[in-house]
């Protein structure tokens, strides 16, 4: 066994940077509740019309970045070998372009077929 | 330690990984089929329709302020789970066992959560086959419930293991592999939360 690899494979993060990033985690869930309600209500004013053009861009951005937290502290993507990360990333991006294709076919298929309202 | 292996690593964390990885389309053809179907309903309910009950207006359909508690609790449960696994690979006991049971805890709020939520709709006229929204929307929660049930189910097993003071430092990857397969399921849940409850 390459012991490079196995010490490499085993080096993880301290309680205390798990205690921050589940903080970090907390404040952004936080954070994405209060954008929605926010542009639910409507109040305040200025702020709700601010958020409104750039809503769902900031929530994906939200949940992309815990993704990332999640995955590479919790997960040790970090700091474990890279094929993990391999073996992980690669079908994510199959996944990401399943999403694509099928919101950019099924937008095409309304634009020609248009469903009854 | 693990037997030598051409990689260098242990082949179980690899298929795990593999799994997870397949999981993960698995997932993103769900929520695909979510939002190519999202607001095409040609009959409600609608997940954010303000609703009359009992002649008092509901706002909407989801629980917003439950949902939310249960995403808290699950991205919290993660953190235990990975101060667990420091405790069984430093031959803690005391800390495996708190934060998991304190995993294990959350775990069940979580699909106890879902259960009241599904249940809720059921009694608001909102069945399976109600309309795409509901078809869409129990397919997608429903299949990921059920991930989180199969991930209580694990780590009770592996949280027995520690009571009966089976998990020393060296089997301590039996609950590194249950704790990837929970951290998957929070993660999925990091992209449903938005995708379903808030953005509308």
């Amino acid at each position: 066994m390459d012991a490079a690899a196995h010490t490499h494979e085993h080096t993880h993060p301290t309680p205390s940077v798990y205690v921050r990033i589940g903080i970090t985690l907390f404040v952004l869930t936080a954070l994405e509740v209060a954008l929605y309600e926010i542009g639910r209500r409507g109040q305040p004013p200025v702020l709700a019309a601010a958020i409104a053009p750039v809503f769902v861009e900031l929530l994906l951005l939200l949940s992309a970045f815990k993704f990332a937290l999640v995955a590479m502290f919790y997960m040790h993507l970090k700091q474990d070998s890279r094929l993990f990360s391999s073996v992980f990333v690669f079908p994510l991006i199959i996944a990401a372009a399943i999403i694509m294709a099928l919101l950019v076919l099924f937008g095409y298929l309304y634009s020609l077929h248009p469903l009854p309202k | 330690m693990h037997p030598e292996t051409s990689t260098g690593l242990d082949s179980r964390k690899l298929a795990i990984w593999t799994f997870i990885g397949s999981e993960c389309m698995f997932f993103a053809s769900l929520i695909g089929t979510y939002l190519v179907y999202k607001g095409k309903d040609v009959a409600g309910p609608r997940p954010h329709d303000v609703w009359l009950l009992n002649g008092k207006e509901v706002e909407q359909m989801l629980e917003i302020p439950l949902v939310t508690t249960g995403t808290a609790l699950l991205l919290f449960s993660s953190l235990f789970v990975v101060l667990a696994l420091y405790g069984a690979q430093k031959g803690k006991r005391g800390m495996l066992i708190g934060w998991l049971g304190a995993t294990l805890f959350c775990g069940i709020f979580f699909v106890g959560m879902q259960v009241f939520e599904f249940t809720h709709f059921y009694h608001r006229g909102m069945g399976f086959t109600t309309n795409l929204f509901s078809q869409t929307f129990f397919t997608l929660t429903g299949f990921h419930g059920g991930h989180v049930s199969l991930g209580v189910l694990w780590l009770t097993t592996v949280f027995i293991l520690a009571l009966r003071g089976k998990l020393p430092p060296e089997k301590s990857l039996n609950l590194e592999i249950a704790a990837l397969y929970w951290h998957f399921v929070d993660v999925v849940w990091i992209v449903i939360f938005p995708v379903v409850y808030l953005i509308h």
